[in-house]
C-alpha cells in the first residue's frame, strides 16, 4: 500500500482501506516492559506461505499416505462420509447457545449416541460430554470417588492398577485425589490374582482394567476379578482404549465393569493422533447414573429432547465443558455406527483381531519373537527383539528407524516396559492384506539386515528429509524458543 | 553384564546404597538399572529434609524411553542432592556409581542392613 496513491487519486474505492490504522501505546507501560526489539514474526507473500506448509504435509507420516501399525493407538481408517455428515450446516453452524427447542436434531442425534453406546457396551447410561479419553478416565474415578463418598464410605483411598494397564490410568487416579498401587501381571499376560486378593480391603475404591490389556492379550480371568473386586466393596473402571478389539463381541458390562470410557475419536471415526479434539465419552452402571458428568442429553416423556441439569442430576460430579463436548467428534461417531449397524460394528473386531493375528504369525514364521507366543493377539501384539540385540545389538529403535525407510510408520516401541526391546504392533481392520503381506516382506528384509549388516540399521533412516536425531540431546537441551539464539 | 560393585549394598528396585559412616548412606541408581532406561534426560531427586519411606516413589526419572517412578531404598531423610544432575542427567548414564549419586540420607544402620548384597542383587538383575 502506497500512500501516495491515496493521496493523489480521488477514487473512493481507496477509502475503504482494510488495514487498521497505526496505533499509538498507551502511556501508562512501564518502559522497562516494552519491547527494545521489533517483534520477531515472519515477512512472507501469502503464496510463499501457501507453498511452505503444503510442502511441511507432503513430508508428513498420515494414515492417508502410509500404513501406520502404531500399537495402543488404532490408526485406522476414518470414513470420509462420517465427517461429510459431521460437516452438515446444520450442524456445523448450530449456535452452542441455541435453545432445545430449536436444536432438536442436534439433540436426537446425541440422545441416540448415547443409548446405541450403552447398548454396545453393556451399560445403563452414557454422558458423551467428556472432551478427551484423559478427561473421561478422570470423571471416570471421579464417579468412584463420589459413589463411594455418598455411601458414607470415606476409607476408599486406593485405586489398583494392573502393570499392563493403559499408561494414561495412574495419572487420572492421582489427579482424582486416589493412592495408586500397581498390580503386577502373570508371565502368560493375565493379572495376578494373588497380588491382587492382598491388596483388596475396605481402603480400596476400585480396580482400573484394560481388556484386552496393553500387552495385546485377553484378560482371562475377567470374571473372577470382577467377583473378588465387587466383595470387598470395589468398583471396576474399564479403560476403553482398546474397545476396537471387542467390539460387538463382548461387552465391558458383561465383564462386570461398573464404568468405562469410550475414546471416540480413536475407536469412532475420527482422525487422531494430532492432539485433538477429542471425545471420552463414559458409560456406567445403574448405580453410578446419578454421577454422571454434565451435560447430557434427556428424553422427556413426551419425546422432546433437552440438555440435563445439576437440578436433574443433583449428585452429578459436575459440568466437564460448556457445551455438550466435541460435537464434531460425536457426529461422527453417530454417522460411523449408523454406517455400521449392528452386523457391521461386529466386523470392525473380526477383522482387527484376524488382522493382528495374520502379522503375528507372519514374523514369527520369519524368526521374530513373540512375547506371549502361547497366546492369541487380540488386536495388536507384542515383539521383542531381544535376541537381534544380544545377537548384533540392534535394538527396537533401530528397527522402527530402519521401517521408516519403506515408508511405513514405526510401531510403538518400548511400550509397554515390562517387555524388553519390544515393538507394540497393531495393524487394524482397515489394511488390506495386500498392505499387510507387503510390511511382512519388509521386516524379513529387515530381520536380515539385522543379522547381516547392523549397522545399516543403526544409522536409519537413510531415506528420509532428516536422519537419526540425537533424541537424549534434544530432550537435555530443550530449545523451544521463537527468537533466534 | 552390568557392573555390580561389592562394597555397597542393593534395593530389589535397583537402587545402591553406599555406608558413608555415621549414619549417613549416599543413594544412586544401578548400572543395570540406567541401561534399561536408556539416556536420561531428567531427574526429579527428593527435597533436602524429606522423609522417605523404603520401597515407596520419592522422585521420577525420564529417560528418551521411558519415565520411571525413583524408588527410595530405605526409611530416612534427605540430607543432601546432587544437584549436578539438573543441567546434567547423562552422569546418571556416565557414572551411576560415582558422579551420578542422587542423595545423601540418614537412616538406620538396621535398615541398611537389611538391604541386599552385590551376590543378591546380581541374581535380580541377571535374571
Amino acid at each position: 500500500m502506497n500512500p501516495a496513491v491515496t493521496e493523489t487519486v480521488n477514487d473512493s474505492i481507496f477509502a475503504h482501506d482494510h488495514h487498521l490504522p497505526g496505533q499509538k501505546l498507551p502511556t501508562d507501560i512501564p518502559e522497562d516492559l516494552l519491547r527494545k526489539t521489533p517483534l520477531n514474526l515472519p515477512n512472507a507473500s501469502e503464496l510463499d506461505v501457501l507453498r511452505h506448509y503444503t510442502r511441511l504435509s507432503q513430508k508428513n507420516f498420515s494414515i492417508d499416505t502410509q500404513f501406520y501399525p502404531l500399537g495402543s493407538c488404532t490408526m485406522k481408517y476414518n470414513p470420509r462420509i462420517a465427517h461429510a455428515l459431521a460437516s452438515l450446516p446444520g450442524f456445523a453452524r448450530l449456535h452452542p447457545d441455541t435453545p432445545a427447542p430449536a436444536m432438536q436434531g442436534l439433540l436426537q442425534v446425541l440422545w441416540e449416541l448415547q443409548e446405541w453406546l450403552a447398548a454396545a457396551t453393556g451399560m445403563a447410561a452414557v454422558s458423551l460430554t467428556p472432551a478427551a479419553g484423559a478427561q473421561g478416565e478422570l470423571a471416570g474415578v471421579a464417579m468412584i470417588r463420589a459413589y463411594h463418598l455418598a455411601r458414607g464410605d470415606t476409607g476408599r483411598n486406593k485405586m489398583l492398577i494392573p502393570t499392563a494397564a493403559h499408561g494414561t490410568n495412574p495419572a487420572s487416579a492421582q489427579m482424582a485425589g486416589f493412592e495408586v498401587i500397581e498390580i503386577p501381571n502373570l508371565p502368560d499376560g493375565d493379572l495376578d490374582m494373588a497380588a491382587l486378593d492382598a491388596h483388596l480391603g475396605p481402603d480400596v475404591a476400585g480396580i482400573m482394567l484394560t481388556n484386552p490389556s496393553t500387552l495385546g492379550v485377553f484378560e482371562r480371568r475377567i470374571a473372577e476379578i470382577a467377583r473378588h473386586v465387587h466383595a470387598a466393596g470395589g468398583l471396576l473402571y474399564y479403560d476403553g482404549a482398546n474397545l476396537n478389539a471387542i467390539l460387538g463381541r463382548v461387552q465391558p458390562g458383561q465383564m462386570g465393569f461398573d464404568v468405562m470410557h469410550l475414546n471416540l475419536h480413536k475407536t469412532f471415526a475420527t482422525p487422531h493422533g494430532g492432539g485433538g479434539p477429542g471425545a471420552g465419552a463414559v458409560a456406567v452402571q445403574e448405580r453410578l447414573r446419578p454421577f454422571l458428568p454434565l451435560p447430557t442429553v434427556l428424553q422427556e416423556p413426551h419425546g422432546a429432547l433437552r440438555w440435563m441439569s445439576i437440578e436433574d442430576l443433583p449428585q452429578s460430579i459436575g459440568q466437564l465443558s460448556a457445551h455438550g463436548g466435541n460435537i464434531g467428534v460425536l457426529l461422527r461417531a453417530h454417522a460411523y455406527l449408523r454406517r455400521l449397524g449392528r452386523s457391521g460394528v461386529g466386523r470392525v473386531s473380526a477383522y482387527a483381531a484376524l488382522n493382528a493375528n495374520y502379522l503375528l504369525k507372519e514374523l514369527q514364521r520369519l524368526g521374530y519373537q513373540a512375547a506371549f507366543p502361547e497366546r492369541r493377539a487380540s488386536h495388536e501384539f507384542i515383539l521383542s527383539v531381544s535376541d537381534l540385540h544380544k545377537a548384533t545389538g540392534v535394538r527396537a529403535l533401530d528397527v522402527a528407524k530402519r521401517l521408516l525407510d519403506f515408508g511405513i510408520h514405526a510401531p510403538t516401541i518400548y511400550f509397554p516396559q515390562l517387555v524388553p526391546e519390544c515393538l507394540l504392533i497393531e495393524p487394524t481392520e482397515t489394511e488390506s492384506k495386500a498392505t499387510l503381506d507387503r510390511f511382512v516382506a519388509v521386516m524379513a528384509q529387515i530381520r536380515q539386515e539385522a543379522l547381516e549388516q547392523p549397522e545399516l540399521l543403526r544409522e536409519a533412516p537413510h531415506h528420509l528429509p532428516v536422519g537419526r536425531l540425537d533424541e537424549a540431546l534434544a530432550a537435555r537441551k530443550l530449545d523451544v524458543s521463537a527468537a533466534p539464539e | 553384564m552390568s557392573k555390580i560393585p561389592e562394597s555397597l549394598r542393593y534395593s530389589s528396585t535397583h537402587e545402591w546404597v553406599e555406608d558413608l559412616g555415621d549414619g549417613r548412606y549416599r543413594v544412586g541408581i544401578t548400572d543395570h538399572a540406567q541401561a534399561l532406561l536408556g539416556d536420561l534426560v531428567y531427574a526429579e531427586v527428593p527435597e533436602i529434609e524429606k522423609n522417605l519411606q523404603a520401597g515407596t516413589v520419592c522422585g521420577v526419572l525420564e529417560s528418551v524411553k521411558a519415565a520411571a517412578d525413583l524408588y527410595a531404598p530405605i526409611d530416612g531423610k534427605v540430607l543432601e542432592r546432587n544437584e549436578a544432575l539438573n543441567d546434567s542427567p547423562q552422569l546418571l548414564n556416565e557414572d551411576p556409581y560415582g558422579q551420578g549419586w542422587m542423595m545423601v540420607v540418614a537412616a538406620e544402620s538396621s535398615a541398611y542392613a537389611g538391604l541386599m548384597d552385590a551376590a543378591a542383587y546380581a541374581n535380580i538383575a541377571e535374571a
